[in-house]
C-alpha cells in the first residue's frame, strides 16, 4: 500500500496549503516548474506565502500580492518583472542566497542535518548574517537548512506508487525538494498503467504524498 | 576607433577561438552567460565537454529552428542541447561537481577582476537588487576561473583590471586568467601580468590608460 495519494485536479492537490505556508516550488526558469500546482494556490488566492525556488517568476502568486516573501539565486530577468514591482513596492522581501547554497539548505531540511559548512561567499556580503567557524584550519560558513511546510513539483511520469521520472533538464531543483518538506505535491504529465521500472526511477514513492496528472 | 582596427584587436569570436585553444582536451568547463559564450562554438568544435549548472553534462549548441525543447535549457534559460555521450542530473549532484573540484574550468564575464584575483560579476556598485546565479560557487568550486571580457567598462576608460573591486563581490583570489580584446592577462598580487598581447598593441599605453599593468 502507497502512502501516495493521486488527486483528480490540481486543486484538490494544494486545496489545505494555508495562508503563511513556506512552499518548495521546483524548476530552473520554465523547465520542471510546477505551473498548474502554482495557478491552482493562484486561484484560492493562498496569502502570506514564502516561495524557495531557484528563480522569481511566480508571476500568477505576485498578481494579487500572495507572496510575502521570495529565497532565490536569481531574482531578475524577464521572468521576474512581477516579483521586482512588488519589491520595490515594499510588499515582499528578498533572501538571495548562492544557487549551490539555496539547493543544499534545502536537501539538509529533508535529510534531517542542522545544516553544512560552505567557503562559498566568504569575504563577500553573500556571507552577511552567516556564522563564521574553523574547521582543520579552515574557514567555513554556517548555513541553515531551509524549513518549508510544503514542495510543489513537476516530474514527467509517475505512477500510483508515486516513483517519478523527470524529462531533461527539468530535473533540476525537483528532485530535492521532493524529498524536503513534510508533504511533496507533485503534478506529472502521465500516470502510466503498471509500475515504472525500478532502476529507472529518479524520485522513490517514498517521498511522495501526493500526485495529480496535468495536461501541459 | 580606426586605430583600434589598426592595432589589430581580437574579436569576440577570435577571442573565443584562442580560449578553446588553451583548454586541454580532457578538461570539463563551465561556460557562464553573457560574453563566456563566444567560447562554447570552438570548444565543441574541439569535442571539450560542457557542464551546465542547471543540470547538463555534455551541453551542445542551440538546436534548429524547431528543434526547441523547453526541458532542455542552458543556464542563461536559452535553448540548448545535448551531445552523444551526455547527461542529465539534478541540482544536487551539479553543485556536488561544482563545489567538489570537478569541474577544471569555470568561464565567466566580470565587472572586474582585481590584481590579487578578485571577481566582482553579479551586481554593479548602486545597484539594489541582481542574481547571484551560480557564479560564487562555480568561482570557489572550479580548478581554474577565466574570465572573458572586454577590457574597458561600458565607457569606453574605465578599466575592468583594477587594483580593488568597486562593484560586489563574487568571491576573492580566484581568477588565474583574463581574456580580451587587447591581450590576455593573469593577476599578480599587485598588478597584472601580460601573458599576450594582440598586434599593435602596447603595454605602456594601456598602462597609460589606467589597467594595472
Amino acid at each position: 500500500m502507497s502512502r501516495t495519494e493521486i488527486f483528480a485536479t490540481a486543486a484538490d492537490a494544494v486545496a489545505d496549503i494555508p495562508n503563511g505556508a513556506t512552499i518548495l516550488c521546483g524548476g530552473f526558469g520554465g523547465a520542471g516548474y510546477p505551473r498548474n500546482l502554482i495557478a491552482a494556490l493562484a486561484e484560492r488566492k493562498v496569502t502570506g506565502l514564502t516561495v524557495v525556488a531557484n528563480n522569481a517568476g511566480h508571476e500568477a502568486l505576485f498578481e494579487y500580492g500572495g507572496v510575502r516573501k521570495v529565497v532565490c539565486s536569481y531574482p531578475v530577468g524577464p521572468t521576474s518583472r512581477g516579483f521586482l514591482e512588488v519589491l520595490n513596492r515594499g510588499d515582499a522581501e528578498l533572501e538571495l542566497e548562492p544557487q549551490g547554497t539555496l539547493v543544499e539548505r534545502i536537501r539538509t531540511a529533508g535529510a534531517g542535518l542542522g545544516g553544512f559548512l560552505t567557503k562559498v561567499g566568504i569575504g563577500t556580503e553573500l556571507a552577511d548574517g552567516k556564522e563564521l567557524i574553523e574547521v582543520d584550519g579552515e574557514e567555513y560558513l554556517i548555513c541553515q537548512p531551509i524549513k518549508a511546510e510544503y514542495a510543489l513539483v513537476k516530474a514527467w511520469k509517475g505512477d500510483r506508487s508515486g516513483n517519478l521520472i523527470y524529462r531533461h533538464a527539468a530535473r533540476n531543483f525537483n528532485a530535492v525538494m521532493a524529498t524536503a518538506a513534510p508533504v511533496a505535491i507533485v503534478e506529472v504529465s502521465e500516470i502510466i498503467e503498471g509500475y515504472l521500472d525500478p532502476d529507472s526511477v529518479h524520485t522513490s514513492g517514498a517521498f511522495i504524498d501526493r500526485l495529480v496528472m496535468v495536461n501541459t | 576607433m580606426n586605430a583600434e582596427i589598426e592595432m589589430g584587436l581580437w574579436s569576440m569570436q577570435e577571442i573565443g577561438t584562442r580560449v578553446a585553444q588553451d583548454v586541454e582536451p580532457n578538461w570539463l568547463v563551465n561556460v557562464g552567460i553573457g560574453m563566456p559564450q563566444v567560447a562554447i562554438e570552438p570548444l565543441t568544435e574541439r569535442g571539450i565537454t560542457l557542464h551546465s549548472e542547471n543540470g547538463i553534462i555534455g551541453l551542445g549548441p542551440s538546436p534548429s529552428p524547431g528543434d526547441e525543447d523547453p526541458d532542455v535549457i542552458d543556464a542563461g534559460k536559452g535553448f540548448a542541447t545535448v551531445v552523444p555521450g551526455g547527461s542529465f542530473i539534478d541540482s544536487i549532484t551539479s553543485f556536488t561537481l561544482i563545489r567538489g573540484g570537478r569541474l577544471d574550468l569555470a568561464l565567466m564575464g566580470a565587472y572586474e577582476v582585481s590584481v590579487n584575483g578578485d571577481l566582482a560579476n553579479w551586481r554593479l556598485r548602486g545597484k539594489k537588487i541582481a542574481g547571484i546565479g551560480g557564479a560564487a560557487d562555480l568561482a570557489h568550486g572550479a580548478r581554474r576561473v577565466w574570465i572573458i571580457t572586454t577590457l574597458f567598462a561600458n565607457d569606453g576608460t574605465s578599466s575592468k583590471l583594477v587594483k580593488e573591486c568597486s562593484h560586489a563581490l563574487t568571491a576573492r583570489g580566484v581568477v588565474k586568467r583574463i581574456y580580451t580584446e587587447y591581450g590576455v592577462f593573469e593577476p599578480s598580487g599587485d598588478a597584472f601580468r601580460v601573458i599576450g598581447l594582440a598586434d599593435g598593441v602596447n603595454a605602456t599605453d594601456l598602462a597609460d590608460r589606467g589597467v594595472p599593468l
